[in-house]
């Protein structure tokens, strides 16, 4: 069902681009948002249908993660610059509530992306992530953090 | 308005990498060198990357950026994490400010697996690794 309102959002796009004649990526943004718009009054029961939620909890995680990749980058270069800040560094365990593999591979690659944290190793019963973090002073709640901040949103994505 | 665009993203992305390599020299050990520069050298790039979309304001152009942007950050962490992967799993030195360290002894040298409860064995490098060790 996602996928077949997906198709038919991009093909909508399309032929809105077709239709007004110019092919620049802020007139595709505008025909999918328009088309969105219109599949969203066309359809029938949406309460069934996850599309509608997905779509606009993508965008506010992409804005979410854009947020928390230029905040902590800023925060790891005044660190470098000062060489006298007193750092922490530790591999933390961190253990995982999401289950499939894929949600793994998500959730360690947001980690991964963002400054501060990075996944060295899974364990073989997919229970536990291995995290280096650059600065923690409070072992449990730097642990608590992560889980709320980041596995929450990849949960509200995945399922 | 747009060389003005141009001139504050270079000149941000630019302090990003002068800060990476920066970094690459004060920091203490492998794990925080892998883990502070794969990233600030990342939005570095995107950020100059950013400005050359500015500058050439073409379709062809900005495509290939946003393609650029997206495949750099796909693949840049997950290199960073097979480094220190691979510098944990040959026991590269720790810093000694390192306090907490979950991983020490989880890994089963023999069955080769990693456990996710409390193992506590001791983990002995192969005897057979050809790199003469430095101690």
């Amino acid at each position: 069902m996602i996928k077949a309102l997906l198709l038919a959002n991009i093909l909508l796009a399309a032929i809105w681009i077709l239709a007004t004649g110019t092919i620049t990526q802020e007139n595709f943004v505008f025909g999918f948002l328009i088309s969105f718009g219109v599949l969203w009054v066309i359809t029938p029961d949406r309460s069934r249908n996850d599309y509608f939620t997905i779509v606009p909890k993508l965008a506010s995680f992409t804005v979410f993660l854009l947020y928390q990749i230029i905040k902590s980058n800023i925060q790891t270069l005044i660190a470098s610059l000062y060489p006298k800040s007193k750092l922490s560094p530790a591999i933390l365990k961190v253990p995982l509530t999401v289950e499939t593999d894929g949600e793994i591979t998500f959730f360690s690659h947001v980690l991964n992306i963002t400054p501060g944290t990075l996944v060295i190793d899974v364990s073989d019963d997919k229970k536990a992530l291995y995290v280096h973090v650059v600065h923690c002073e409070d072992k449990e709640a730097y642990i608590k953090e992560l889980k709320e901040v980041f596995e929450k949103r990849v949960l509200e994505l995945t399922r | 308005m747009n060389e003005i665009i141009v001139m504050i993203l270079t000149t941000i992305g630019a302090l990003f990498v002068l800060s990476t390599a920066l970094a690459m020299v004060r920091k203490r050990d492998v794990y925080l060198r892998i883990n502070v520069t794969t990233k600030t050298a990342t939005l570095g790039l995107g950020l100059i990357l950013g400005a050359a979309m500015f500058y050439f304001n073409e379709y062809s152009v900005t495509t290939r950026v946003l393609a650029t942007i997206i495949f750099v950050g796909l693949t840049a962490p997950i290199g960073g994490h097979m480094l220190a992967r691979a510098a944990y799993i040959n026991k590269t030195e720790k810093w000694e400010g390192m306090k907490i360290d979950d991983l020490a002894g989880q890994y089963d040298p023999k069955k080769d697996i990693l456990h996710s409860e409390d193992m506590n064995t001791k983990f002995e490098p192969p005897t057979d690794y050809d790199q003469p060790s430095t101690k």
